[in-house]
């Protein structure tokens, strides 16, 4: 079997700039720090990065910002990353950031949906809001929903707990978050994780990512700290 | 202002039920857990993942894993369960979660709710916020009720809506009070007010409950 374990400048080496990627984790609780600070290692620039919020400054996809490399923000809570707003609101063009903000269950299912080969779903979510803008309402049984589009991403940077060498990833506690589905709805899937171990290892009851999804596995994630 | 998000919590933590799922929000509504009756015990849902979340980790015994919506490490009780966001946002509309509780900018007497941008101040996004009002059974908004003299409760919200025609119940300092087709009625009252002082802090019309009580 093909060894799917690199170093996190391997493991990114692949993604160039202009690249969508969807990173895990709330609040950067579940995010893959070691594959993010690769990301800013390599410096690639213009990303489009789905994640559910913003982190905060020098944390999660927060350091990506800091560093100027994100053109395009999908989220759901910037709030408590003040750089957010700095770079929506600037003047210089090369710093500006586009933020689109998609409530947090939107977000999980069109993720959940990309991966799931459906063309999108229903939701009451955003009905009569501005989230309604620009999209088809369907009234089913009497009750209107909004039609929401499955999100797909060029790249998913996971972040395990624990890991085995095929790849079946489980989550501690709130790690899980948006991985299961992130490491669904991507082209190209690079698992960060805190300890890796042999295939049969890790009990199949309680896999909640197969190895099927995982290209590459990068170890030496440490444990997330406030 | 303690004192007073204290006396809100209190009286919101009366609404819930033994056995409700509950779903709090960040601040105030996070003190609601800390007033329930004798007897009432409910089982708190965090949307970042957890069914059966607990108190606040004690200082030295986090688990760097385990976080609650707000970012602060919590714990959970036995019988608790981790979940992803697509399944934990399932329960949500699902109409699994009995009652939520959340602040607000802006209500209006239609009951619909603005609680997550004011345009050109502040975008932090609406977080889980849309789908909480839109799939729990049950809406409960705990906030002071004017912001420095300004009304919060309306005719019509003028900022951006959260979400149309789902709050079921207003509890602020001042009083109680539920959403109806007719409008908003004020149940209950804080002794230390006047239905005249609550009027004047409303800025729509409030229909006054013939079983008008105190707010204790």
């Amino acid at each position: 079997m093909r060894n799917k374990i690199k170093t996190a400048d391997e493991a990114v080496s692949v993604i160039q700039d202009g690249a969508s990627i969807m990173v895990g984790g709330f609040m950067s609780c579940g995010t893959p720090e070691i594959l993010i600070d690769a990301l800013v290692r390599k410096n690639v620039k213009n990303l489009t990065i789905i994640c559910n919020d913003a982190g905060v400054p020098g944390r999660g996809v927060g350091k990506l910002l800091t560093n100027g490399q994100i053109k395009t923000l999908i989220a759901s809570h910037v709030g408590l990353n003040p750089e957010v707003a700095q770079r929506m609101n600037t003047d210089n063009e090369d710093e500006k950031l586009e933020c689109i903000l998609v409530p947090q269950g939107t977000l999980a299912e069109r993720i959940r949906a990309g991966g799931a080969g459906l063309g999108g779903f229903l939701t009451p979510t955003g009905v009569g809001t501005i989230v309604a803008e620009g999209k088809q309402v369907l009234n089913v049984n009497g009750k209107d929903y909004l039609l929401e589009l499955p999100l797909r991403a060029d790249f998913a940077l996971i972040r395990g707990s624990v890991t085995d060498k095929f790849g079946n990833t489980t989550y501690n506690g709130t790690t899980r978050t948006f991985n299961p589905m992130m490491a669904t709805a991507a082209d190209h899937v690079i698992v960060g994780t805190c300890e890796i171990v042999e295939i049969g290892e890790i009990d199949p009851n309680n896999v909640v990512t197969s190895g099927i999804f995982v290209d590459t596995i990068v170890g030496g994630e440490e444990p997330w700290q406030i | 202002m303690a004192d007073l998000r204290d006396f809100i919590a209190k009286r919101v933590a009366k609404e819930l039920r033994d056995g409700d799922v509950v779903n709090l929000g960040i601040g105030l509504p996070t003190l609601v857990a800390n007033h329930l009756p004798e007897g009432v015990n409910i089982v708190l849902q965090s949307e970042n993942g957890i069914m059966g979340m607990g108190p606040a980790a004690e200082p030295g015994k986090e688990d760097v894993d385990i976080i609650n919506a707000g970012a602060a490490y919590v714990t959970v009780n036995p019988g608790a369960m981790f979940f992803d966001s697509a399944t934990s946002f399932g329960i949500i509309r699902g109409g699994h979660v009995d009652a939520t509780v959340l602040g607000a900018l802006q209500v209006d007497k239609h009951g619909n709710l603005a609680n997550w941008i004011i345009p050109g101040k502040m975008v932090p996004g609406m977080g889980g916020a849309m789908d909480l009002v839109v799939g729990a059974k049950k809406v409960i908004i705990a906030m002071l009720h004017t912001q420095k003299g300004n009304h919060k409760i309306l005719d019509e919200c003028t900022l951006p809506y959260t979400a149309i025609n789902v709050v079921d119940m207003i509890v602020t300092e001042m009083g109680v009070m539920e959403v109806t087709p007719e409008g908003i009625v004020l149940t209950e009252i804080n002794p230390e007010y006047t239905v005249d002082q609550v009027k004047e802090a409303t800025g729509c019309e409030l229909i006054i409950s013939p079983d008008l009580k105190d707010m204790i």
